[in-house]
């Protein structure tokens, strides 16, 4: 079976840094993958190489069986790879509803058809009391909501979350895990960017390990966690070999 | 086309780019550096003009030698304007900073008009048609002083945002105010202070100007946009970049009324600015933003 | 609740010139209703779009010229002056658009270029044998219909309502419609806006165009009702401060924020001449009122109608 999303070589130079270097991967129709690392790893600017935010400077980017390497932003939105942001970035000015609004209206051009699916799915996502509120009303975990929930609305083949457990309390990050099966049993794949370890073992079957821009490991959450390779690139070098023989 | 016209125009551009430079200093730091888009400026100007004006249609007291007061007076104004009016009004917002400072210029233009009328006036002094003699070439002295007196101001300004507290103070302030505050500098004091330097250098420039100029309400409209095409053409806070984009535009102002008239020729500055902004946003000294 | 009210009772108000005889009522509604024809073509930029222009002189100056040259130079009927002026400004509308939203323009950097191009074509049409230089031009009396011109100002007042009721109907349907909602999301935050589909620049340039032709049809209007066009009439500073005045002071981004806008500074006029005759005092206290406005009331008298609500 061919791949939804395959990065292949992917590399991106910021003036003298390789932020990315050859990076490749891939995620499954209707599949979860993680992409973690420490701090700096470059996984932000792989989301925008692949998201079109930036141009890659190598590899290939393709989506669905065509290549969107170097394509914009929107269009690449239009053919169903939507992103959301790390530091939230709602529409401050506009409702909820009318948030979430802008998203359907990607696949839709009747205003009210596209109110009605905003609502439906705001609703989903858990913010029918905020619905006709200032989406700058809202609380950090609301804003998440409402982010997958503007990007659901578009009615995506793949998300990209860009850690979108970043300021959440225990009991919202278990809210949002389970969101996020909902909305992947519903045929949407997820490549999340993920520094929380528990929300990356309840969700993911895949993980990618990046580190100073380069990919070190891959595979199952529980053979990444036993990875020494990993853990060093976490907790510094010799790491590993201590915490074996602690 | 002689070579001796051309030449009397380039030098004509240059002595006027040096009377644009004045204007245009203040902004620079103004805009440059605070990223306030004053758009009082030219207005302001117009005042500080009326001032020495005044001065010298009252008091018979040459704009030379009101220089000092008129800048020290402009300087206070703009301190308050800042502190009370603009401050207050935006809050710091862009948007709302821009359409204060255009209140501000509405303002200034129409109380000028009704208290002066729309009636043009000039300051004639000894200076006004003075002309020396370089070489073949006959140059207004009163604009001569003026190159001088911004190349002197330029230096002035550089060595104070470079070389004192004072400076070093705005350019904290302007590029992270809360940092600013963190270390004791009081931000809006700080714009304040920025501000009223800016509007002082009006007042000088506004003495140097009257001699070989004239003052009406409506010449804040001619200064405004050929002191923001200064601040962007030389490079967003530079002060060296504003005195080349001054002397620039002076050439291309100059060189574009004799290729193209006197009607089109006023074109050079606003199609200027539009390319500036267009290709070259930075401007020829400013790193990209 | 609240607009319905102010609509209802604006729509009142704008029969009263039709019932009582007097010319120069007339004349002031019809002043007040260019004002406010014009303000609405800025808000669709400025106020829906964020675009804060001051150079919207551009847009009612080709509108202008395009119907006074159409007549005076080419013989044309002045009733394409309606059609030709408002394509015309759509189109100088987009190329502006696409020109400075391409090189990233924005903010204040947007708000100067629009009044450099202002500037330029009054420098053009200050320059040229074709617009009548200086002197502008004069386009002969002769009342009728075929002429576009109205001896009864209540005709020409009656043509302006229509105008406006189209303006005021388009700013209706984008505070609706899918262009105006992806045009309020790309205000906000252009980033987000990529992220779901939509091409920040289109959405804007498109903006601009609209908002361009609606304004030049302002344009068209006036120089039909006092048969004179020159530079400064049509280019001049003046006319894009009082555009983005009318907008601001009503209330940038609604509907209705540009009628009571130009209602307002319409009052200052007249309410100023009653005092002084003195020139510049009117303007002055429109200055007054940005300031106020801007400080105070940043939303506009629109909102504060609505009890200020965000």
């Amino acid at each position: 079976m061919s791949a939804l999303l395959r990065v292949e070589g992917l590399s991106k130079r910021f003036g003298g840094l390789l932020a990315v270097r050859d990076v490749t991967l891939e995620v499954q129709e209707g599949g979860i993958v993680a992409l973690i690392g420490p701090n700096g790893a470059g996984k932000t600017t792989s989301f925008a190489a692949i998201a079109g935010f930036v141009r890659p400077d190598a590899g290939r980017v393709s989506f669905a069986g065509t290549d969107v390497t170097g394509w914009a932003t929107p269009r690449i939105a239009a053919l169903g790879m939507v992103r959301t942001f790390q530091i939230t970035q709602p529409f401050a000015g506009l409702t909820v509803a009318e948030n979430i609004r802008v998203g359907a209206f990607l696949h839709t051009a009747s205003p009210a058809r596209a109110m009605e699916q905003a609502r439906a799915i705001g609703t989903t996502l858990g913010l029918a009391s905020f619905l006709e509120r200032p989406a700058a009303a809202l609380t950090v975990a609301g804003r998440k909501r409402l982010e997958l929930a503007r990007a659901l609305a578009t009615r995506p083949r793949l998300l990209l979350l860009d850690e979108v457990m970043a300021g959440l309390n225990p009991s919202e990050v278990d809210e949002i895990v389970a969101l996020l099966r909902t909305i992947v049993s519903s045929g949407v794949a997820v490549l999340m960017i993920e520094h929380l370890m528990q929300a990356v073992a309840a969700l993911a079957s895949h993980v990618y390990v990046l580190s100073e821009g380069a990919l070190i490991a891959q595979g199952p959450p529980a053979a990444i966690a036993r990875d020494p390779a990993v853990v060093e690139a976490y907790l510094g070098h010799g790491a590993a070999a201590t915490l074996a023989n602690a | 086309m002689t070579l001796e016209i051309v030449a009397a125009a380039l030098v004509g551009g240059l002595l006027t780019g040096g009377v644009y430079a004045l204007v245009a200093l203040g902004l620079t730091l103004i805009y440059g550096v605070l990223h306030i888009v004053n758009f009082a400026h030219g207005s302001l100007l117009m005042v500080a003009m009326f001032a020495a004006w005044l001065l010298f249609a009252r008091f018979h007291i040459d704009p030379y030698a009101s220089l000092p007061l008129v800048t020290l007076v402009m300087f206070a104004f703009g301190w308050v304007l800042y502190r009370f009016v603009i401050a207050r009004i935006s809050r710091g917002e862009d948007r709302a900073i821009l359409l204060a400072t255009l209140g501000i210029a509405v303002v200034l233009d129409n109380a000028a008009l009704v208290l002066f009328t729309g009636d043009v006036r000039t300051a004639e002094t000894a200076w006004s048609f003075a002309m020396v003699e370089a070489g073949p070439l006959l140059l207004p002295a009163a604009k001569l002083v003026s190159f001088g007196v911004a190349l002197a101001l330029g230096c002035a300004l550089w060595l104070l945002m470079t070389a004192t507290d004072t400076g070093r103070a705005i350019r904290a302030v302007a590029h992270e105010p809360e940092g600013a505050r963190l270390v004791g500098i009081r931000p809006a004091r700080t714009f304040a202070l920025a501000y009223g330097i800016g509007t002082g250098c009006l007042g000088a420039a506004a003495c140097l100007l009257l001699p070989s100029f004239y003052v009406s309400p409506q010449i804040g409209h001619v200064f405004v946009l050929v002191a923001f095409t200064i601040v962007v053409l030389g490079g967003m806070g530079s002060f060296p970049g504003a005195v080349v984009g001054a002397l620039l535009l002076g050439v291309v102002e100059s060189l574009g009324g004799l290729l193209l008239g006197e009607s089109l020729g006023p074109i050079g500055v606003s199609l200027s600015f539009i390319a500036v902004l267009l290709l070259r946003p930075q401007g020829l000294f400013g790193a990209r933003a | 609740m609240i607009s319905r009210i102010v609509a209802i009772a604006l729509a009142a108000l704008a029969l009263v010139p039709f019932a009582l005889p007097s010319q120069s009522l007339v004349s002031l509604a019809f002043l007040a209703v260019v004002a406010a024809l014009l303000g609405t073509g800025w808000n669709i930029a400025g106020g829906f779009g964020g675009l804060t222009s001051f150079g919207h002189a551009i847009f009612f100056g080709v509108g202008a010229y395009a119907t006074a040259l159409l007549q005076a130079r080419h013989g044309l009927s002045p009733w394409l002056g309606l059609p030709v002026g408002a394509m015309l400004g759509g189109l100088i509308g987009w190329l502006i658009g696409v020109a400075a939203f391409r090189a990233g323009l924005r903010g204040s950097y947007f708000a100067l270029v629009t009044l450099a191009f202002a500037e330029a074509f009054r420098v053009i049409a200050n320059s040229l044998d074709y617009t009548g230089g200086g002197l502008g031009i004069l386009i002969p009396l002769r009342p009728g219909l075929s002429s576009f011109q109205f001896a009864d100002r209540r005709t020409s007042y009656a043509l302006a309502l229509a105008l406006l009721a189209v303006a005021l109907a388009v700013s209706a349907w984008l505070r609706r419609s899918r262009f105006g909602a992806r045009l309020a999301a790309v205000r906000e935050s252009e980033d987000a806006a990529r992220a779901l589909g939509i091409e920040p620049l289109h959405v804007k340039a498109a903006a601009l165009a609209l908002s361009g032709a609606i304004t030049a049809t302002g344009g068209v209007l006036y120089t039909q009702t006092y048969l004179y066009i020159d530079p400064t009439i049509a280019f001049g500073p003046e006319r894009s401060v009082e555009m983005l005045l009318v907008a601001m002071v009503g209330g940038a981004g609604t509907v209705l924020g540009p009628l009571l806008g130009a209602l307002v500074l319409q009052g200052i006029t007249e309410g100023s001449r009653a005092l002084s005759t003195t020139p510049g005092v009117a303007p002055m206290l429109y200055g007054l009122v940005l300031l106020a406005v801007v400080g105070l009331l940043p939303g506009g008298i629109v909102r504060l109608l609505r009890g200020r609500a965000a």
